[in-house]
């Protein structure tokens, strides 16, 4: 953990947190100067899995940069696909079949609840609850599989494509995804009363990293770190895309804006994911799962920007088109990025100990914030 | 308020600016130099309220380079997109970090991937790319590295 240990003239310490750190998930590097125990500045140091996919994409089609789209933000690859087909089919005024907005839609919900699934076994196990990962994971799993099946892939499924989605379900797609349903019910009253209801758990995470809800809009927050603040923000209900507006679902609302809040609005946000896929899987409607779109595609020139509600919040992405069949120049708002931005400012005068609490209700993907 | 009278209210108050049509949202060209006071009266005035700064990233259109600011207001709820050209050779623009701060990390990507100085920023350093890259700048159109860059 500690690669070297410097004091500044004032007497603070300064440690060096990753890039290879168990509790960072990923390659991120947090260079924090401590008085004590007391956090002064947490300075995050980015670019250990910089990829630059923006500039890649401006050599790719509009076919291909899906693929590369998948490896920002691995735990909603279908959520990012999803962006990236909405954006083309707005700029082309494609018309999705209405199969294909269900499947898109159950496709999503899914993910999210396997990312919520993931993060909170993670997010247990900073804070020193190693059983939970294994819960969790178990039940990640039988997603893992329902994806497997359709997808053909568990991690990139790089299934939503411009038009549609790349193939027809699974027959068995539709029982999996009951048994599920029924699997997760048992299981969620089991997570809360493993680590929700814990009293251990609620002391390390409440009071912890608070955020109010100025400072998370002005951070640009946004998804379970800026609704923990008690800023409606889901842009499935605000800006509505695919069939979201005909769904019944809550948007999580907390108001402490610390991490236990932010724990919180994951949880509810399960729930109410298996709410609209309850509400879907029944009425899948019949017909085709693509629309006949052109072999090559060609965005009119212009600039596109389109977000949808990932995992972790506002997913956007810009399109600067020149009316070829690559585009002039993509920006992919990613929400981990603007999330990560408001790490200093909730760290500062808290103790070290609590800056794992505050990165895991976070919620940080690496891979998302660098690009 | 709707987008129309969202246009009106704001040709009223930025005189200079000049809007742009077809696209989703109302776009808005402005001078670099007038930047940072509009920013301000943008977050503050009381029927506009842009206080999430949602986007915020550059284009390099070879003669020249485009700063592109995205806001909405979490409050009404529309949304604003605000571009400024810049000139290639000396690329700067007021710092909107003291406003929204969610810039501070966004000008730094754009500093280092553009090149683009941000006047007045608070630590304009390099974020994402590793030391010694300084004035490489990759997203730039000429930008050209022979060992790591495999043209199709």
């Amino acid at each position: 953990m500690v690669e070297e240990l410097s004091r500044t003239e004032e007497g603070n310490i300064i440690i060096n947190v990753g890039p290879q750190h168990p509790a960072t998930h990923g390659v991120l590097h947090l260079v924090i100067t401590l008085h004590g125990e007391t956090i002064q500045k947490v300075e995050p140091h980015l670019g250990y899995i910089h990829r630059s996919i923006e500039k890649m994409c401006e050599s790719l089609t509009y076919r291909q940069f899906i693929y590369v789209t998948s490896r920002m933000d691995y735990l909603s690859s279908h959520i990012n696909n999803h962006a990236c087909a909405l954006c083309v089919e707005k700029g082309m005024q494609i018309e999705v079949p209405e199969r294909a907005q269900v499947i898109r839609v159950l496709m999503d919900e899914l993910t999210r609840i396997a990312s919520h699934e993931l993060w909170w076994g993670a997010m247990a196990m900073d804070l020193g609850a190693f059983t939970p990962f294994f819960h969790a994971f178990r039940e990640r799993e039988v997603i893992n599989e329902i994806m497997e099946d359709t997808c053909g892939a568990r991690l990139t499924m790089n299934y939503i494509l411009p038009g549609g989605v790349l193939e027809d379900l699974h027959p068995s797609f539709q029982k999996k995804v009951k048994d599920f349903i029924v699997l997760y019910k048992r299981k969620i009253a089991e997570y809360d009363e493993m680590v929700t209801g814990n009293i251990i758990f609620q002391n390390r995470m409440k009071n912890v990293g608070v955020l109010s809800a100025a400072d998370a809009i002005s951070f640009g927050c946004s998804g379970p770190t800026l609704r923990g603040s008690g800023v409606s923000c889901d842009v499935r209900k605000i800006y509505p895309y695919e069939i979201y507006n005909k769904l019944e679902f809550n948007e999580a609302l907390e108001t402490a804006g610390d991490s236990f809040a932010r724990y919180m609005i994951r949880i509810r946000e399960m729930n109410e994911s298996i709410r609209i896929i309850e509400q879907l899987i029944d009425n899948i409607p019949e017909g085709e799962f693509q629309a006949k779109t052109k072999a090559v595609l060609k965005l009119p020139k212009g600039e596109f920007y389109q977000r949808v509600e990932t995992a972790r919040g506002e997913f956007g992405i810009y399109i600067v088109s020149e009316g070829g069949t690559t585009p002039y120049r993509i920006k992919f708002r990613s929400p981990g990025f603007s999330n990560l931005s408001a790490l200093d400012h909730m760290a500062r005068g808290g103790k070290i100990g609590d800056l794992v609490a505050m990165m895991g209700s976070l919620d940080l993907v690496i891979p998302d914030i660098d690009r | 308020m709707g987008n129309d009278e969202l246009k009106i209210k704001l040709a009223e108050l930025f005189p200079k600016a000049t809007f742009e049509e077809g696209a989703e949202w109302i776009q808005m060209q402005i001078e670099p130099s007038d930047w940072l006071p509009m920013a301000q009266t943008l977050r503050q005035d009381a029927s506009l309220q842009f206080d999430y700064l949602f986007c915020l990233t550059c284009v390099d259109w070879k003669t020249h380079l485009t700063m592109v600011y995205h806001l909405s207001s979490t409050i009404f709820r529309h949304n604003i997109v605000i571009k400024s050209k810049l000139n290639r050779s000396k690329a700067e623009i007021e710092s909107v970090s003291s406003i929204w701060r969610t810039a501070e990390f966004h000008e730094r990507e754009v500093y280092e991937m553009f090149g683009v100085h941000f006047l007045h920023h608070p630590d304009l350093r390099l974020l994402i790319l590793p030391d010694g890259w300084e004035g490489k700048n990759p997203l730039l159109k000429d930008f050209e590295d022979p060992i790591n860059m495999i043209k199709l």
